[in-house]
């Protein structure tokens, strides 16, 4: 088990008088696996959006091991190890396969390392085996354009997993995969937890009985219960909030 | 059967052949000033107007690569570049008055005319080292690129893009102009720098000036596409093409957006200030009109005619507008703008690639 613990306390976020979070908190220990449901306007997308930089609490704390997070933008909580998949899948259209992920690749991240980066045969290695790893070394050198909907899923699932890091937040990851390839992420995800700490975001039910992890469900922007998915699904708001209708 | 089996012709790839095309007609270029030796009368003769035309496309060629770096590689569309362009251009300016000594009309050994005519005592402090040509083009770089680096910063880091930014420029490069219209700014207002003499000991205005001037720019054409191809090949170029496909999502991976935008808008705007810098003493005058805003669009147009998704495709443009432009204007200037509009809009309708969409087949 590697890297620090994702602490959320008291968080709030409110627009325009809306509040998408209400008072939420979460601890993410290192390693773990965690799901996030919870029906649509719950929080989910907007709690990743918090923890990324990419929207600034009203009010709470959240922390990253010794990181306030709610002090940095978007890159440099990137940098400190917390790599995120979008609901949608966005990968670099105009780029080939390989390149995306060599993009990816944990490397210095400035203008003059980038304007000098030599790909090499530890990174060539390192792109070779995650290719081999999302099923898509046959297309390494074709544009990203071209892709499915389902392989862009796998693109993207690749580029977090090349970029290494500590804690992966993976928004609605099987939306558009197949059975066979929602067992394969199951199984992918449930493998890199353990190493590093992973957040999922999902609506699939199935899917989330397949991680067989802890779950918690967010209802209106606070915390709503939290356990196995068997106690959650017996939790009586819970059925009467989302799972009963 | 064994025609099915064999197999294809050896092809060419389209890559070398661009290159071999690019070195073409570079090479062609270079005919020019030598043709330009041969007797009027001859059939291969090119007249001096041509030569001087031709350079001066090649100054706007380097300005269009600027652009098209920019715009087509990183997505940051520049309305203000003919600002850079014209700040290096009155850099070299500062330093063709300060040749001029003793020789103009006033004939104040330091002084240029228009300081002398407005009652100015001694050169500004601004004004000092530009006697020396490395000092003079290492301002024609430093000061677009310092001016592009504070626009850019500022912008950048507020993440304003797309429109937002364009205006932004846009109105850099309107205010840049009322500022050197005013007389009191010590860039002679509106009448600007004229009436060069010489260029490291070379008299203007001669054939061989023509020429070395004309091989320079090319030079420095031949040397920024290189520049630019290479850099565009590197990891920073591919990160630059994620930035203008998915701007966040580059975020995410942990790249500073506003660093790479700047990056290259500084280098971008560098290209242009080296330009402007080799384009005054070939047409021999340098006034705040070329501050225009409609200087800069006008440029822009320049690449999207060309295809901006390719750096040879702002060269293309740069100099098929332009020829136009000198055809047209030769026999119908009035009609110019209304031809510029027409052109914009036809390109943007039926070749959004540009003209060297032409030429890539129908592949994406």
């Amino acid at each position: 088990m590697k890297g620090p613990t994702l602490y959320l306390d008291g968080v709030s976020v409110v627009f325009d008088g809306f509040r998408a979070l209400n008072s939420l908190s979460l601890v993410v220990d290192p390693g773990e696996l965690r799901a996030v449901i919870g029906p649509n306007g719950a929080g989910k997308t907007t709690m990743m959006d918090v923890i990324t930089g990419k929207t600034r609490p009203t009010a709470g704390t959240v922390r990253f091991g010794d990181h306030d997070l709610t002090r940095l933008d978007e890159a440099r909580i990137a940098n400190l190890g917390i790599g995120r998949k979008f609901q949608k899948p966005t990968v670099f259209d105009a780029l080939t396969v390989a390149r995306n992920l060599e993009l990816a690749l944990k490397a210095p991240r400035d203008p003059w390392s980038c304007l000098r980066w030599v790909l090499a045969d530890e990174a060539r290695r390192r792109i070779a085996a995650v290719l081999e790893e999302i099923g898509l070394a046959a297309r390494a050198d074709e544009p990203a354009a071209i892709l499915s909907h389902g392989q862009r899923q796998w693109l993207e699932i690749g580029m977090l997993l090349i970029q290494d890091p500590d804690l992966l937040l993976v928004d609605e990851p099987v939306a558009g995969m197949t059975d066979q390839e929602t067992e394969h992420t199951a199984a992918l995800l449930r493998r890199i937890a353990g190493e590093r700490s992973v957040v999922v975001v999902e609506h699939d039910l199935e899917f989330v009985r397949a991680l067989g992890s802890k779950v918690t469900v967010l209802h209106e922007g606070a915390l709503l219960s939290e356990g196995s998915i068997d106690t959650v699904q017996n939790d009586p708001r819970v059925i009467e909030v989302y799972l009963g209708r | 059967m064994s025609d099915l089996a064999a197999p294809a012709a050896p092809r060419v790839p389209p890559r070398l052949l661009a290159l071999g095309a690019g070195a073409a007609a570079l090479g062609l270029l270079a005919l020019l000033p030598l043709l330009n030796l041969l007797p009027a009368g001859s059939a291969l003769a090119v007249s001096d107007f041509t030569v001087a035309v031709t350079g001066k496309w090649i100054c706007y060629a380097v300005l269009a690569l600027g652009i098209g770096l920019a715009w087509g590689q990183a997505g940051i569309l520049s309305l203000g570049h003919g600002a850079f362009f014209a700040l290096g251009g009155y850099a070299m300016g500062m330093h063709l008055m300060r040749l001029i000594g003793p020789r103009g009309v006033y004939g104040h050994p330091v002084l240029p005319d228009f300081m002398v005519f407005l009652g100015y005592r001694e050169l500004p402090w601004y004004w000092l080292g530009f006697e020396h040509l490395p000092y003079a083009i290492l301002m024609a770089m430093l000061v677009p690129g310092l001016l592009a680096f504070v626009v850019g910063y500022l912008s950048f880091r507020s993440r304003i893009t797309g429109v937002y930014f364009s205006i932004i420029t846009q109105a850099m490069t309107y205010a840049l102009m009322l500022a050197f219209f005013r007389n009191d700014m010590g860039f002679g207002g509106n009448n600007g720098f004229t009436d060069f003499k010489e260029l490291l000991g070379m008299p203007l205005n001669t054939r061989g000036a023509r020429a070395a001037l004309f091989y320079a720019a090319l030079l420095l054409l031949g040397g920024s596409l290189l520049l630019c191809r290479h850099l565009t090949r590197t990891k920073l170029g591919a990160v630059l093409v994620a930035v203008r496909d998915a701007e966040s999502r580059v975020r995410f991976l942990g790249y500073s957006v506003t660093a790479f935008k700047l990056t290259v808008f500084v280098l971008s705007a560098v290209l242009a200030g080296l330009a402007g810098a080799l384009y005054v003493p070939l047409v021999g005058i340098i006034n705040p009109g070329e501050f225009a805003p409609t200087n800069s669009i006008e440029a822009v147009i320049w690449v999207a005619v060309g295809g901006r998704a390719s750096l040879v495709g702002a060269v293309l443009g740069a100099f098929s507008v332009n020829a136009l432009k000198t055809w047209l204007t030769s026999f119908a200037p009035d009609l110019w703008l209304f031809a510029l509009g027409g052109l914009f809009v036809a390109v943007t309708v039926l070749l959004p690639r540009g003209l060297v969409g032409l030429f890539q087949g129908r592949t994406r």
